[in-house]
C-alpha cells in the first residue's frame, strides 16, 4: 500500500491566526484509515481550533487538508460532513427540545433525499425512507446504550447519555472520520470506562477515530497514535509510549519554567 | 397511564372529528343566528388571520428565525390579487390564476428579503425584517408617482371578487333549500383553505424538512455540523411561510374589495407574531387559538365594552377603542408571565411537565454532582 491511499486526513502547515495571536502556526499531522489518533495539550493549546478548522467551522489562514484524497481549505461545514467527518462539541450540542430519536434522525439528513413534494405527498418512496430514518436511529441509539425511551427530550437525558447521543447522531451520518472534542468531559470513572469501551467498538466498524483530550490517561490507553499541541505548536507525535516519555511534552504539562 | 381500549378510542376520535367537522360547517349559520351576520365577517377575518399565523409559525415557530415584516408577504399576494383583478390597469384575470400567481410572487419575495438575512439570528434578524416590512409598505404607499401603479395612499378599490368559475361569491346563492350569503361562502372557502394550510404545515411538521427546520432552531452549528444545508433549508423556511401569507393576502383583497397600505403595517405584523407566540409556537392547535383569540376577543370587547360601561356606571368612562388596546396588553403580560410557552405549547414542551421526565432531570443533576 502506498503512503497516500493509507492516509485519511492530511494536515499540511496549518496557520490560525485571531487578531495578532496565532492560535496555530505551522501544523501538520496525518490520520490514517482505522485509526484512534489522539490529540493532546495543555488548555489553550490550540486544540479546539485545530478542530474546528478540519470540521470546517473555521476558516484556515495558511496550510491545506486533504480529506480522503480531496484537498480543501475552505469548505462549508454540511459539504464537509457529505464528505464523511463528523463531529461532536466539546460543551455539548444537541438539539435541546427534540427528542433522543429525532436528534440521531436529523443526522440521517444527508444521506436521505425526500423533499418538500414527498413530505407533502407522503407517497410510498417518502414513508419507506422515513421508516427506514426511524429505524436506524433507534439502531444507533441502541449500538451506543441508550436504553432510555427514545421520546425523552434530549436535554433530559442524563448527562453521560447525552454524549452518547451526539456520538449517535454524528454516527448517523455515515462517517469516515470522527471527530470528538472532549468525549470524556465531566464524566465519572464508570462512564469513562463505557465510553472508552464503545469508541473501540465504532473503530473496530472501521471508522477513523480522531480524538481531542484532556485526559491524558484516557488518551495513552486508547490511541494508537498521539500528537501534542502547546502553545500552537505541534510539539510530538507518535505511539503514546513514545510520546509519554517525551521531554518537550513532559515540559509542557509540567511546566517547563518551574523546573 | 391510560391504556384504553384502541378500538374504542379511535371510535372517539372519529366521533370528535365528526363534531368539529359539523360545528364548523354550521358554525356560520349559528354565529348569524346568535350574534348577527356582522360577526360571521369577523370569523372571516379570523380565518384570514390564522392563515398568516399558520405561514409565519412557519418560519417562527419552525425553524425558530424571527419574523418581525412578515405582514409584508401578505401585501404583495393583497397587491398582486389588486392589480390584476380591478379596473386599475382594467385587467380582471381569473381567481385561479391570480391567487397561486401572488402567492408564487410572495414566495420570490420570501426568499429575496431571506437571502440577505441569511447570517442573521434573533434580535438582528428581527430588526432587518422589521426594516423590510416596513419598505414593502413604504414602496405601496409611494409607486403612485411617476408611474400610477399602486394608487398611493387611496389603495385600490373596486377590486374583483372571487369567482370561481361561474361561482361569484360576491352575491347569495340558494342550495338545496338553504340561501347562502356571501359571507357565509367566503367563509366555507377560507375554511378550505386553512384547513390546506393546516394538513401541509402538519405533513411538513413531521417530516426530514420540519426536522431539519427544528434542528436550525435549537442549535444552528450543530445542525450544520450534521450536514444541513442550513441556507437552503433557512431559504424554503421563508419561502413556505411567504407563500401562505401571499395567499392569504389575495384572499383578502377578494373578500375585501379595497385595499391600502394601511392594512400591512408594522402593528399588523406584530399582531400576527402574537398569534403565534401568544397561541403556541411550533403548535399548530395553539397558533390556530392565537389567531382566533386575537380576532374574535378585541371584537368581543369592542362590541362588549360599551353597553358594559352603561350598565355599570351609567355613562362611557373609557373610549372602547382604547380600552381595546389596554386590555390586549395585559393580555400578553400576563400570558407570558403565567404560561411563557404559550396558551397551547406543542407536544414537546407539554412533555417536560411528564412525570418521567421529571425523574431524568433529577438523575442529570446526580450524574453533574458525582462528577465534580
Amino acid at each position: 500500500m502506498t503512503p497516500r491511499s493509507d492516509t485519511l486526513l492530511e494536515l499540511t502547515g496549518i496557520g490560525k491566526h485571531f487578531g495578532g495571536l496565532a492560535a496555530l502556526s505551522d501544523v501538520s499531522l496525518h490520520i490514517r484509515h482505522g485509526e484512534i489518533y489522539g490529540l493532546i495539550g495543555p488548555n489553550g493549546a490550540g486544540k479546539t481550533t485545530l478542530f474546528n478548522i478540519i470540521t470546517g467551522l473555521y476558516q484556515l489562514d495558511e496550510g491545506a487538508i486533504t480529506f480522503d484524497g480531496t484537498a480543501y481549505s475552505h469548505c462549508k461545514p454540511h459539504l464537509l460532513a457529505h464528505a464523511g467527518i463528523a463531529r461532536t462539541f466539546q460543551n455539548i450540542r444537541l438539539f435541546a427540545n427534540m427528542t433522543a430519536l429525532e436528534n440521531v434522525m436529523v443526522g440521517r439528513h444527508l444521506r436521505t433525499r425526500t423533499g418538500i413534494w414527498g413530505a407533502l405527498l407522503r407517497n410510498a418512496a417518502a414513508r419507506a425512507e422515513e421508516r427506514a430514518i426511524a429505524r436506524r436511529a433507534r439502531e444507533l441509539l441502541h449500538y451506543v446504550g441508550i436504553e432510555r425511551p427514545h421520546q425523552t427530550l434530549a436535554k433530559h437525558l442524563p448527562y453521560g447519555e447525552q454524549r452518547r447521543l451526539e456520538i449517535a447522531r454524528a454516527l448517523a451520518t455515515e462517517p469516515k472520520l470522527l471527530a470528538l472534542d472532549e468525549p470524556v468531559a465531566g464524566m465519572n470513572a464508570t462512564e469513562t470506562e463505557s465510553l472508552k469501551a464503545l469508541l473501540q467498538t465504532i473503530r473496530a466498524s472501521g471508522i477513523t477515530v480522531l480524538l481531542i483530550e484532556h485526559d491524558v490517561k484516557l488518551i495513552l490507553g486508547l490511541c494508537d497514535r498521539v500528537a501534542v499541541l502547546d502553545y500552537g505548536k505541534k510539539i510530538a507525535e507518535g505511539l503514546p509510549e513514545e510520546v509519554r516519555q517525551n521531554p518537550a511534552v513532559i515540559a509542557a504539562y509540567l511546566g517547563g519554567a518551574a523546573e | 397511564m391510560r391504556i384504553g381500549r384502541p378500538v374504542e378510542n379511535k371510535r372517539k376520535a372519529w366521533l370528535a372529528f365528526a363534531a368539529l367537522a359539523v360545528m364548523l360547517l354550521v358554525l356560520p349559520f349559528a354565529t348569524e343566528a346568535l350574534l348577527g351576520r356582522g360577526w360571521v365577517r369577523i370569523v372571516d377575518f379570523a380565518l384570514l388571520y390564522i392563515m398568516l399565523a399558520l405561514g409565519l409559525n412557519i418560519v417562527v415557530g419552525y425553524a425558530g428565525l424571527l419574523d418581525l415584516g412578515y405582514i409584508a408577504f401578505f401585501a404583495v399576494g393583497a397587491y398582486c390579487y389588486a392589480l390584476l383583478g380591478s379596473p386599475q390597469f382594467g385587467l380582471h384575470l381569473p381567481f385561479w390564476i391570480v391567487l397561486p400567481l401572488g402567492a408564487l410572487l410572495a414566495c420570490v419575495f420570501g426568499v429575496l428579503l431571506g437571502a440577505p438575512t441569511l447570517r442573521l439570528r434573533g434580535d438582528y434578524l428581527a430588526i432587518v425584517t422589521l426594516g423590510f416590512g416596513e419598505i414593502i409598505r413604504i414602496f405601496l404607499n409611494n409607486l403612485n408617482a411617476p408611474v400610477n401603479i399602486t394608487n398611493g395612499p387611496q389603495g385600490i378599490s373596486m377590486i374583483d371578487p372571487i369567482r370561481i368559475g361561474g361561482f361569484s361569491l360576491n352575491s347569495t346563492h340558494e342550495l338545496l333549500g338553504i340561501t347562502f350569503p356571501p359571507v357565509h361562502l367566503y367563509y366555507y372557502l377560507f375554511l378550505g383553505v386553512t384547513l390546506l394550510v393546516i394538513f401541509v404545515s402538519l405533513r411538513l411538521e413531521d417530516s426530514r424538512i420540519g426536522r431539519a427546520w427544528m434542528a436550525i432552531r435549537e442549535d444552528e452549528v450543530a445542525a450544520s455540523a450534521m450536514g444541513i444545508n442550513t441556507r437552503n433549508i433557512k431559504l424554503l423556511a421563508f419561502a413556505m411561510g411567504a407563500t401562505f401569507g401571499g395567499a392569504a393576502g389575495g384572499l383578502f383583497a377578494g373578500f375585501q374589495g379595497f385595499i391600502s397600505p394601511e392594512s400591512f403595517g408594522l402593528t399588523e405584523s406584530v399582531m400576527v407574531v402574537c398569534m403565534v407566540v401568544l397561541g403556541g409556537m411550533g403548535n399548530i392547535g395553539g397558533v390556530v387559538l392565537g389567531g382566533a383569540l386575537l380576532v374574535l376577543l378585541p371584537e368581543a370587547l369592542r362590541h362588549g365594552a360599551g353597553p358594559v360601561q352603561q350598565v355599570l356606571f351609567g355613562k362611557m368612562l373609557v373610549d372602547p377603542e382604547s380600552l381595546r388596546m389596554l386590555m390586549f396588553g395585559l393580555a400578553l403580560v400576563l400570558v407570558m408571565l403565567w404560561r411563557p410557552a404559550g396558551l397551547w405549547p406543542s407536544t414537546q414542551r407539554r412533555r417536560e411537565l411528564t412525570p418521567g421526565a421529571g425523574v431524568a432531570h433529577q438523575e442529570q443533576e446526580s450524574v453533574y454532582d458525582a462528577s465534580k
